[in-house]
């Protein structure tokens, strides 16, 4: 299964090849044309009738992980984060690095005072243990920059649920593949995997400036809040509720007139929707929007618990919507959807 | 030979540290950057932004190779002049407030003035006598009258830190602004190793502004090259006593070589290469995400530009004291061209993904 | 004194704040521009991200000068509304969430709500969190009919003189484009002036970003409002109300090339103009956009000094508003020394 095995590939910031790759290969029996940027994004050519407009899909390839910066002279490694990881997540975690198995421990519970139980563990406290007894035995299979991976397993879970690492934004790949299997014969479909999307939304700013298109349609796996603890005002998106449009976040104020069109499009083909109502975070629209003169775009997002987290959750009937609301948006755009 | 080039970095970046350049303000430097240049480029063009370019050709000439160092210091301008006569003044860049407390300065007015960040005297500092003195509570006394300083200074004026460099032990060095003139002389060392090696490809040296408020002339200078491969050179913190667990790099172990998604593969590769075949002994330094150097706008200008990092271990950044080691300079100009010298003729197919 | 004192339309200005135009929907502030400049200019056409640009022919041995005044404001947006008809909302903008219990906030449709917040423990409990819009509504239905999660508020605050002196909200930036527009009518050169009304400059100089790409101007002057440190116990800053029109020198988005600032300075002199310099520690303008586009394009600012700027109560002084109408004529009429 083709979100499997995307969910399971290893591919951060900058590393992107595995999920290039597999991609690549995916799609080629769908393209017309397939190249790879100076940035390292994926950019697929799906060509329509002459003068047909031209729609950009993104999704990101990249997943948060973390990088090795240095190791200890008794073997174990120190890292950092590349993107957003809460630190508290990563205690007690088992990862891979370069191929092999380590483990991200902690000092027992025995040997902890009572007050570093209420203390949260920092960034800088923490290490991956690979069972190296020296720093010397650890170089023979680990560099310096090298990157450590969540390892969970893609699964169903529960009712229609599905678990895994790294929806954000393998999921965003899967629509987009998914997509391409069909016929838009009106339509000049420039498809972008993006790399470096959670370091910055750096592929993203390059793809839209040399492909140049005349919209563009975001595709993300995002946050949601809608747990037992929480608010439903701060849920940001519900899963189960159908693919969520984003109206604001850091980098990217949506187009009202372009959002109307959606939610209309969706209420006409029975597609369930929700907005996307939290503001915090960014994707690759803001800098796709913002790109030389201005690039009509909007982003839709899958919506995923526990995101930017060893183990994240999402909702089959959700990806399906989705699936559904993009192509709804890509028939509707030669004649109806105006931008 | 390998002497006198030494001796000649060392003097050009002890020229280079003592000179003024505010972000913003680098016009004040430019003469001496461009009079250098001259000598071992083909050709020196400076634009809107103030960004240096020294051209120097190659054999065949197909392809770009942009080398980017910033000239810009962090600085101070003047805010506010109060009827006593004290400048107040807003940081330009990133200034650690704790450092100025009776530091020396240069005002530049209509004229250059000499002026002090003035202190309370122990005997009357109190109870916040453990909390650093904030940078908008700080005055300049430049020991003149209100009438008269109205006519030699105004709002906006810069301020500069005044500091010669200073020799350690070791052939270490100590001063203002190392950060990043050590880069510019890098490069310069780079385009003077390149006349006796052979080398396909356009070297443009750029000599980059208004780094230290946001990477602003790399921006606008990597837009007007559009190049197809850039290193920029910077620096990067050395070890001290108090910065362990934060930082692996040290002082005189050679230039640090950065990895990670800012760095495009390939580049790091042979850069750790061309070091090998020349014994030069290198550091790798991963950047797990934004590196905060030139290289971080330059690989995302235009439709994207191949990007490497080469930096020189610098302890006390951001300090009039900024401490490096001459042969981690030496070292990485040499290893910068041997890596320009080594790249493949078709430059595009091997930088390729 | 001032030639421009008696001709400036300040009921202009009142119908320009008055009016609605949140980040991302300023259309109702730019078809009032658009109204008013087009008899003024050679072409007007808005671009896809709805900056709105009028382009005045020069004599085709003049440069190209960019002239920019953000038409958005600060708002709010609707991101919930729950059972019983209360709103939950985000900022758009640099809105000061402490400062909004009892608020009053507009929509587009003319309905008007009131922010409160819940119950807090202390004062200091006060986050965006605690906060929701009250417009009235029985429950979630009625709400409903009236206002939708996306929809976006701006905040009310009338305009009222005070002596010499305006009182009122979104003077931040609609004095700059009262600024550009005054100008535009003035202005007699044979400098071909492109006056880029632009939209989400609040949300970070999204407009003047691309306008300037599309653009592509020799020189480029941002028309903005400024802080001032006149006022009790104030940050320390230099610029006063009513002391004349603000030279930008530097803010955090942009350092203004020592060229640009001599142009500026030597012009206001030479037209006795009163001016003063404006070192800005916080905040930034579309010039910081400007500047940085493609291979950079010079440019400064002229700012309106402001007090209270994001609030429903800005106040400048009209002194100030004419200096800056005077300079920037006097500024886009001469030669340009560089």
């Amino acid at each position: 299964m083709l979100l499997k095995t995307l969910s399971e590939l290893q591919g951060t910031s900058g590393a992107e090849k595995k999920v290039r790759d597999l991609l690549q290969e995916e799609i080629t029996p769908y393209v017309d044309s397939l190249a790879v940027d100076k940035i390292g994004n994926l950019i697929a050519v799906k060509k329509g009738a002459k003068n047909s407009p031209k729609v950009l899909l993104t999704a990101h390839m990249d997943e948060v992980a973390l990088m090795v910066t240095e190791i200890t002279p008794d073997g174990f490694l120190k890292f950092r984060p590349v993107g957003g990881i809460d630190p508290r997540i990563l205690v007690s975690k088992p990862v891979k690095v370069s191929g092999i198995n380590g483990v991200i421990g902690s000092k027992a519970i025995h040997l902890q005072k009572t007050q570093e139980r209420q203390q949260a563990l920092k960034l800088d406290q923490l290490y991956i243990d690979i069972g190296a007894n020296s720093k010397e035995e650890a170089e023979r299979y680990i560099k310096l920059g090298d990157y450590a991976y969540f390892v969970t397993g893609f699964e169903a879970l529960g009712q229609a649920f599905f678990k895994g690492k790294a929806f954000d934004d393998r999921v965003g790949c899967y629509v987009i593949v998914e997509t391409l299997k069909k016929r838009f014969d009106n339509l000049n479909l420039v498809a972008a995997f993006t790399v470096q999307e959670e370091v910055g939304l750096r592929g993203s700013k390059v793809a839209a400036y040399h492909t140049q298109p005349d919209f563009a349609l975001n595709i993300e796996g995002t946050i949601s809040a809608d747990m037992a603890h929480i608010e439903e005002e701060e849920w940001v998106t519900e899963l189960g509720k159908g693919p969520a449009l984003s109206i604001q976040d850091q980098t990217t104020l949506y187009n009202p007139l372009l959002i109307k069109q959606v939610v209309d499009l969706a209420k006409q083909n029975k597609i369930p929707l929700q907005f996307r109502r939290g503001t915090s975070g960014n994707n690759d629209a803001g800098k796709i929007h913002s790109s030389r003169t201005g690039i009509p775009t909007l982003s839709i997002n899958v919506p995923c618990r526990y995101i930017h987290s060893p183990a994240s959750m999402v909702r089959q009937d959700d990806i399906q919507n989705t699936i559904q609301l993009v192509e709804e948006i890509l028939r509707a755009i030669p004649d109806h959807f105006i931008f | 030979m390998k002497k006198e080039r030494d001796q000649q970095a060392k003097e050009f970046l002890k020229k280079l540290s003592e000179y003024h350049g505010v972000s913003g303000y680098e016009r004040s430097i430019a003469p001496l950057v461009i009079q250098e240049f001259q000598v071992s480029a083909d050709e020196v063009r400076t634009d809107r932004f103030e960004n240096i370019y020294a051209h120097k050709k190659g054999k065949k000439g197909r392809y770009k190779i942009m080398l980017a160092a910033h000239m810009d210091e962090i600085g101070l301008m003047v805010k506010k002049i109060d009827p006593r006569g004290f400048l107040r003044f807003s940081a330009v860049g990133g200034v650690d407030q704790r450092t100025l407390l009776s530091q020396e300065v240069t005002i530049h007015g209509r004229q250059s003035i000499l002026g002090v960040i003035g202190s309370m005297p122990p005997h009357l500092v109190r109870e916040e006598g453990n909390k650093a003195v904030k940078i908008e509570d700080m005055g300049i006394d430049v020991g003149l009258p209100y009438e008269e300083i109205q006519k030699l200074i105004r709002v906006g004026d810069i301020i500069t830190l005044k500091r010669s460099p200073i020799e350690l032990l070791g052939g270490l060095i100590a001063g203002k602004s190392l950060d990043d003139r050590a880069g510019v002389v890098v490069m310069q060392i780079c385009l003077q190793e390149l006349h006796k090696l052979h080398h396909d490809h356009d070297v443009i040296a750029v000599t980059t502004t208004q780094e230290e408020v946001g990477l602003r002339g790399a921006l606008t200078s990597a837009y007007t090259i559009n190049p197809d491969l850039a290193i920029a050179i910077d620096v990067t913190h050395a070890a001290t006593p108090d910065t362990k667990d934060q930082v692996s790099v040290e002082l005189g172990k050679g230039p640090a070589v950065a990895i990670g998604p800012n760095i495009h593969p390939q580049i790091f590769d042979r850069l750790t290469e061309a070091a090998q075949n020349v014994r030069i002994p290198v550091q790798i330094e991963p950047i797990a995400g934004m590196s905060g150097t030139d290289a971080w706008a330059i690989q995302v200008s235009q439709a994207g530009v191949p990007t490497g990092l080469l930096s020189i271990p610098l302890r006390y950044m951001h300090t009039s004291v900024e401490t490096l080691d001459m042969q981690d300079v030496v070292n990485s100009g040499i290893l910068l061209a041997h890596f320009i010298a080594s790249l493949p003729e078709d430059l595009e197919g091997y930088i390729c993904y | 004194m001032s030639n421009v004192q008696n001709s400036l339309d300040y009921s202009l200005l009142e119908r320009l704040t008055q009016t609605y135009a949140p980040s991302g929907i300023e259309r109702a502030v730019a078809e009032q521009i658009s109204e008013i400049i087009r008899p003024y200019c050679d072409s007007l056409t808005q671009d896809k991200m709805g900056n709105l640009i009028a382009i005045r022919k020069g004599s085709g041995n003049g440069k190209k000068i960019m002239v920019a005044a953000h038409m958005d404001e600060i708002g709010v947006m609707i991101t919930h509304i729950d059972k019983n008809g209360f709103l939950r909302f985000t900022p758009v903008g640099g809105v000061h969430i402490t400062e909004l219990p009892h608020r009053r906030v507009r929509f587009s449709n003319g309905r008007i709500g009131v922010i409160s917040q819940e119950k807090l423990d202390k004062p200091a409990d006060l986050k965006l969190s605690k906060l929701y819009i009250d417009i009235g509504a029985a429950d979630q239905d009625e709400a409903e009919g009236m206002v939708q999660i996306g929809d976006s508020a701006v905040f009310t605050g009338e305009f009222v003189w005070a002596g010499s002196r305006i009182i009122s909200k979104a003077l931040d930036d609609r004095i700059g484009c009262f600024v550009a527009i005054e100008a535009l009518k003035r202005v007699q050169t044979e400098h071909e002036i492109a006056f880029a009304f632009t939209v989400q400059e609040e949300v970070g100089l999204r407009g003047a970003q691309t306008a300037a790409f599309a653009l592509e101007p020799d020189v480029a002057l941002a028309v903005d409002v400024t802080l001032t440190g006149d006022t009790p116990k104030a940050h320390p800053m230099d610029v006063k109300l009513g002391s004349g029109v603000a030279i930008k020198v530097f803010d955090r988005s942009m350092i203004t090339p020592p060229q640009v600032k001599q142009w500026m300075a030597e012009t206001a002199e030479k037209e006795r103009i009163s001016y003063q310099w404006e070192v800005l520690e916080a905040g930034g303008t579309d010039s910081g956009a400007i500047h940085l586009t493609k291979g950079g394009i010079p440019a400064g600012v002229l700012s309106i000094p402001t007090r209270f700027v994001h609030s429903p109560s800005e106040m400048i002084d009209t002194k100030d508003v004419e200096a800056a109408v005077e300079l920037l004529v006097a500024l886009l009429e001469g030669p340009i020394p560089f």
